[in-house]
């Protein structure tokens, strides 16, 4: 509790988070309308009392539409950075536990994903096997393991040569129980950190993809979408582009305050970045 | 350093070949006919064969692959299956309008950053400090999709200052360079606070202080140096996310580079086009890098006789 109290950006971002998955979840009963009713005779409608956002191309409520987008925003990147994280902490404990030609084989997959810069290669992906949420999940999934296939391994590293693994060792204990009991708790905090950052970098990248018409498709709603459709309406209807942004930064944003948060509590070394 | 820099140039090997197998075989990803996928299903037969053909599907997968990385090695990428251009030529057009956008955000986030940095290392924890910090985290975290269309609305549609979109003078580049810079901006900011504090903590800056220098020089002179390496570093991967970014700043602002011709060729299944602007995003990448670690060797000889050189 100290902590929270000592840490005001966090506490925002915690307060922000839970009240972002509490509309995730409750989306169908907090939304004021159905996201893909349509009433043509109203679009663009500036933000009114009844709808506080205003209402888009199709005269359909951006706040209802923009509450569902935050729950595939919210969806996406948890289950993305939950793939994710499995896949690569489990390949880098294996990778840098037993090293040899499995370290060197991971090591070279990983080298050859990174040199895709950023979603260069979810783009990449999705352009072959078509837009679509399981296609964007997919795409996100595999580039997403391997900074945490790296990072394990990276820890595994430095951890495996010390003395209470030995001791482990000695005493008889099988690979398994090393690798699951000693090693992989030691692994947790850092990977726990880089999840929560994760999850804000998933969000954009999202995002981003149905931003450029590669993610989730129209006329589901989600908030990259909504941008894109903005963009054709910065003189006429400024709101389009304006709330849905709003909503995702401060989304993106309360992420980054929790991930430096649980840095500085769980790594104070790292305190100054 | 010769050596050092062959070691590099080797090590990088692997990777452009795993690289190209992988856009090599994208098209081989693609869920049903690939050949049906880019003309569409009510294609006459004739043009079906015809490009089936051309992109030499009908032959064995190895020899495929012998013929794309062949046809790599001679500068032949394949044409373009709306134009008929090479992609060679499509993608190299394309290509000096992203460098001169990646370029002029990398400017301005190094214009913003290192006094910034500097201000919220020397002054910690003062409310200069936070504010620089609060800007690094609000820099992040607002999506470049979003800041994009917010500048065009002020300065553009409401204060009219600035043009909309498309590429011309330098007036036509700062919005598109603000968007793709503030992230970048934040980045470095914070990497150069770090790094400066960790060498003000350091031994030879108390002695410096102590033998009276004034605290500029300590700072800027001595400090600064040795906090720049790391940021050279970052700087160069940051690189990687400033080409995949520049694919949205194109899009939102029109802007004629390589991210926006990838987007247009992923829209209108044009294969060949999406292959060759991956490949050459990605090319551009690994050279940067490249070019990064040698740098970052001759600017820190411990690099090049340590255990990594």
């Amino acid at each position: 509790m100290r902590f929270f109290k000592e840490n005001p950006a966090t506490s925002f971002g915690v307060a922000v988070i839970s009240i972002f998955i509490v509309i995730a979840i409750l989306a169908p009963l907090i939304a004021p309308y159905p996201p893909e009713e349509q009433e043509l005779s109203q679009r663009l409608a500036p933000p009114s009392l009844f709808h506080p956002m205003g209402r888009d191309d199709f005269g359909r409520d951006i706040l209802s539409r923009a509450i569902y987008g935050v729950r595939v925003s919210i969806l996406v990147g948890i289950v993305v950075v939950g793939i994710s994280a499995v896949i690569g902490v489990i390949l880098g404990l294996i990778a840098g536990y037993f090293g040899g030609f499995l370290d060197e084989l991971l090591m070279r997959i990983v080298d050859i994903l990174l040199a895709f810069p950023g979603i260069l290669l979810a783009i990449a992906i999705v352009a072959v096997l078509g837009p679509g949420l399981k296609n964007l999940l997919l795409a996100l999934s595999l580039i997403g393991w391997v900074s945490y296939a790296r990072l394990t391994r990276g820890q595994v590293l430095k951890i495996k040569e010390l003395e209470y693994i030995e001791a482990a060792r000695a005493i008889g204990a099988g690979n398994l129980r090393i690798l699951f009991r000693h090693l992989l708790p030691n692994v947790i905090p850092p990977v726990i950190i880089q999840a929560t950052l994760g999850i804000a970098g998933v969000i954009i990248a999202e995002a981003s993809l149905s931003f450029l018409g590669l993610g989730v498709p129209p006329p589901s709603p989600s908030l990259g979408g909504m941008l894109s459709e903005g963009l054709s309406h910065l003189i006429d209807a400024p709101h389009l582009t304006i709330f849905p942004g709003l909503m995702i930064s401060l989304l993106v944003l309360a992420f980054n305050f929790l991930g430096d948060g649980l840095r500085d509590l769980l790594d104070p070394r790292l305190k100054n970045y | 350093m010769k050596k050092y820099i062959t070691r590099r140039l080797l090590l990088a090997i692997p990777t452009v070949i795993g690289v190209v197998t992988l856009v090599f075989s994208f098209i081989h990803f693609i869920p049903g006919d690939p050949v049906l996928a880019m003309l569409g299903e009510n294609a006459p037969e004739a043009d079906i064969t015809a490009l089936r053909e051309q992109l030499g599907l009908n032959k064995p997968l190895y020899i495929q692959y012998i013929d794309y990385i062949k046809g790599l090695v001679r500068g032949d990428l394949g044409f373009s299956l709306r134009t008929g251009r090479p992609v060679l030529v499509t993608v190299l057009l394309r290509y000096p309008a992203t460098i001169e956008l990646a370029l002029a955000s990398l400017a301005l986030a190094l214009l913003i950053s290192l006094p910034l940095g500097v201000i919220a290392a020397t002054k910690r924890n003062t409310f200069l400090d936070h504010l620089a910090r609060f800007f690094s985290l609000f820099g992040l975290s607002i999506p470049n999709f979003w800041l994009g269309p917010l500048l065009i609305i002020i300065f553009s549609l409401k204060l009219n200052l600035l043009p909309v979109s498309g590429r011309g003078g330098i007036s036509h580049l700062i919005l598109p360079a603000i968007t793709l810079g503030t992230a970048l901006s934040a980045i470095l900011t914070r990497m150069v606070r770090a790094s400066l504090l960790e060498e003000i903590g350091k031994e030879y800056i108390r002695a410096a202080r102590a033998r009276g220098l004034p605290e500029y020089i300590v700072i800027g002179k001595h400090a600064l140096k040795n906090a720049l390496i790391p940021v050279i570093t970052i700087i160069g991967l940051q690189f990687g996310t400033l080409l995949a970014g520049a694919i949205i700043t194109e899009t939102i602002f029109a802007w004629p580079g390589i991210g926006r011709l990838l987007i247009q060729a992923i829209n209108q299944r044009d294969y060949p086009v999406v292959q060759g602007t991956i490949l050459a995003i990605s090319f551009g990448y690994i050279l940067v890098n490249l070019l990064t670690d040698i740098a970052y060797s001759l600017a820190d000889p411990r690099i090049r006789y340590g255990e990594k050189g």
